[in-house]
């Protein structure tokens, strides 16, 4: 370090924190330079290998569709097939490591030292991370999942409700709707909070309290010390901005064509590539505007408003929905969830394969390899919360919006497609398949469909940006070395290049494998992050409680 | 003539901002005006410090060892901003009204083709400030 650290071991009395001595300063390693008018400010070698690999991946993809689609596609259901106790072990680590620093002393440690104050208020703050988070997953799958569940998964073998003919058979209901419910929960409930919270925490200990700096890497300095600032960490970090950067390209393409869907159920807007491509222009120029207004500015009014009319969406289901079995259902589902948390986290001696590899361990890599992002944007944004506050923030209030969100969305498609042969929701998940407008489909079923919808797509949009440009914030960071000063040129890169990605994609073929690709990072991360409880732990308990 | 002088530096630029300092120092010795240094960063750690008390402290001996330096009476003045990159005008105009600055002495570049997309934070401050601005290039 190469000043007066405060750190010999013993905690100051007042505590800013307890910093970690390293020579390492931040930034030592970058290129401060001008390209044209623009100055730059970016780490070598993560900026340049990071680019040069995404942009090298992305053009074998398009140049050999038949050889590296189906490689992909079979490394991530190899996977998720072989390795589902791996990733649903793992995930219960992640919650049981969260629910303990709730309830131990560790808890009192304040990030970014004793005396912090949080960055954000509550509201600002929960918008920001619920956003980034999972916000566009809850609109594609609110309505698919509890009904798929329910009528084909039949997890820990609870029988469909529904004949080979499709007739209703009363009495395996109520136990598949209870099932459907909590495998859904399940899924977008404690683990994928608590493998966020894990990433997040890590890093905001790492740097807000330790001074090192905001990226992936610095979790491993209690493992690998010095030679974290070396290529060990350097592949952490290119994995990490990999990983995002078609995570979000990938989500932004398959996006683009579930909002093209939705414009043409609504409003009959022709589907094909012109219409996506605009839509994926609109979305990142949006997200531009967002990332050039800075994270006060852009980023959180966003993630603000889309808050806003994500709950009058969700009330006006629940008011326009079966009101008063939802009310009651969202205690029923909280129970289901308790009771079948704990077999549904037990990967051994189960007959649902199908569920568990296709859906479970696919959902946990997936958070798995969302989590560097989302982990690294939280940070960002809770300085100044107690981890105790952190976690229950993070994981337990995210829990239940998601309880009430699914409860109301899932249940009333359940009541849709039970009550109703002819429903909608029946015809697009259970008849004929077509996910993508399984939601477009329940709100049709309801009143004032056409303003439902609309504001439907309007939220889809909108959580796109929200993610599009918290990514391009965190992979702006990672690449500039853990700097969140650096010139605002560089994010105007990454989100660019993020909306190309997605296009080129979209128009050459590869979303799928690359999306698969993405999913299967989750596999090296899975390893980081379990890394990182024990980092964590150990850095909090160096920290003045 | 003023009161309170700001310059806005960069603490890891400094070297650069000689121009703007020099200025800054002519207006305030004559009349014994006192000198704010003001920087902005964000709470993160960054290359100069590694929390924000760290940052601070460090400002601050700059600005002593620049009053030892020219004679004259200065201190540091540290705002911490969500993203500087982006709210760097934001929060030099939020340090004018803390400390009570009349002045604001600061560099800026010479204007280029960017200056279309992105206004220099100099011109920002100038359009938006409600006391004098002096722009050194």
């Amino acid at each position: 370090m190469s000043d007066n650290a405060t750190n010999q071991g013993i905690p100051d009395p007042e505590g800013a924190a307890s910093l970690i001595e390293t020579d390492y300063e931040i930034g030592q390693d970058n290129i401060e330079t001008k390209l044209g008018p623009f100055d730059l400010d970016i780490h070598n070698p993560v900026f340049l290998v990071s680019g040069l690999t995404i942009a090298a991946f992305t053009f074998l993809t398009l140049a050999f569709q038949n050889e590296v689609g189906p490689f992909f596609d079979a490394l991530r259901t190899w996977l998720t097939s072989n390795l589902d106790w791996f990733f649903i072990l793992a995930g219960n680590v992640f919650v049981i490591v969260c629910l303990a620093l709730i309830v131990t002393p560790l808890g009192n440690v304040r990030i970014g030292g004793k005396d912090a104050e949080p960055d954000y208020n509550y509201f600002g703050w929960f918008a920001m991370l619920f956003a980034a988070g999972m916000g566009i997953g809850l609109m594609f799958f609110g309505v698919l999942e509890p009904v798929y569940h329910m009528a084909f998964s039949e997890p820990m073998g609870v029988p469909s409700p529904f004949d080979a003919d499709g007739n209703v058979i009363e009495e395996n209901v109520a136990a598949a709707k209870a099932m459907g419910m909590a495998a859904t929960i399940f899924h977008w409930g404690l683990h994928p909070w608590a493998i966020y919270a894990v990433v997040a925490l890590a890093l905001a200990l790492f740097s807000f309290n330790k001074g090192l700096p905001l990226t992936m890497r610095s979790v491993f300095y209690p493992i690998f010390g010095e030679k974290t600032w070396g290529w060990p960490g350097h592949v952490v970090d290119i994995l990490a901005v990999f990983a995002t950067l078609f995570g979000l390209a990938t989500s932004l393409g398959f996006g683009a064509q579930q909002a093209n869907a939705g414009l043409n159920f609504v409003f009959g807007v022709p589907i094909g590539n012109m219409a996506q491509i605009l839509l994926i222009i609109g979305i990142t120029t949006i997200a531009l505007i967002s990332v050039l207004r800075g994270l006060d500015g852009g980023v959180k009014v966003l993630s603000e408003i889309n808050m806003v009319i994500a709950a009058l969406l969700l009330i006006f289901v629940i008011a326009a929905g079966p009101t008063a079995s939802l009310v009651s259902g969202f205690v029923e589902n909280l129970g289901a969830y308790a009771k079948d948390i704990v077999p549904l986290s037990n990967p051994f001696g189960r007959e649902d394969d199908s569920f568990r590899h296709g859906w479970t361990a696919f959902y946990w890599a997936w958070w798995i390899s969302w989590s560097p992002f989302v982990g690294m944007f939280i940070a960002r944004v809770s300085r100044g919360r107690s981890v105790r506050e952190f976690i229950i923030c993070v994981l337990i209030i995210p829990t239940i919006v998601s309880v009430i969100w699914m409860t109301a969305f899932g249940g009333t498609a359940m009541d849709q497609v039970l009550t109703n042969p002819d429903s909608q929701v029946h015809k697009y998940v259970i008849a004929s398949y077509s996910p993508e407008l399984s939601l477009f489909g329940m709100l049709s079923d309801l009143p004032m469909a056409s303003i439902t919808s609309f504001i439907a797509i309007i939220l889809v949009i909108v959580f796109f940006v929200t993610s599009s440009d918290s990514g391009s914030l965190v992979i702006d960071t990672i690449t500039a070395g853990g700097k969140v000063d650096a010139p605002v040129a560089q994010r105007v890169f990454w989100c660019t290049f993020e909306g190309l990605v997605a296009i080129a994609l979209l128009l050459g073929g590869g979303l799928g494998a690359l999306q698969a690709m993405a999913v299967s990072t989750g596999f090296p991360f899975t390893i980081v992050l379990l890394l990182a409880c024990y980092a964590i732990i150990k850095g909090l308990m160096e920290e003045p409680r | 003539m003023f009161k309170k002088i700001l310059v806005p530096i960069d603490l890891q630029h400094a070297d650069k901002l000689e121009k703007a300092i020099s200025v800054g120092v002519h207006v305030a010795k004559p009349d014994g005006i006192p000198l704010v240094f003001t920087a902005v960063t964000s709470n993160a750690p960054s290359a100069l410090a590694h929390t924000p008390d760290e940052f601070k402290s460090k400002l601050s001996a700059y600005a002593a060892s620049e009053a030892e330096k020219h004679g004259i009476e200065a201190t540091g003045h540290a705002v911490f901003s969500h993203d500087p990159a982006t709210d760097l005008e934001d929060a030099l105009l939020k340090a004018v009204k803390e400390t009570g600055a009349d002045l604001v002495v600061m560099a800026t570049h010479i204007p280029n083709v960017a200056d279309h997309f992105w206004p220099s934070n100099g011109g920002k401050i100038a359009s938006h400030a409600d006391v004098s601005v002096f722009l050194v290039r």
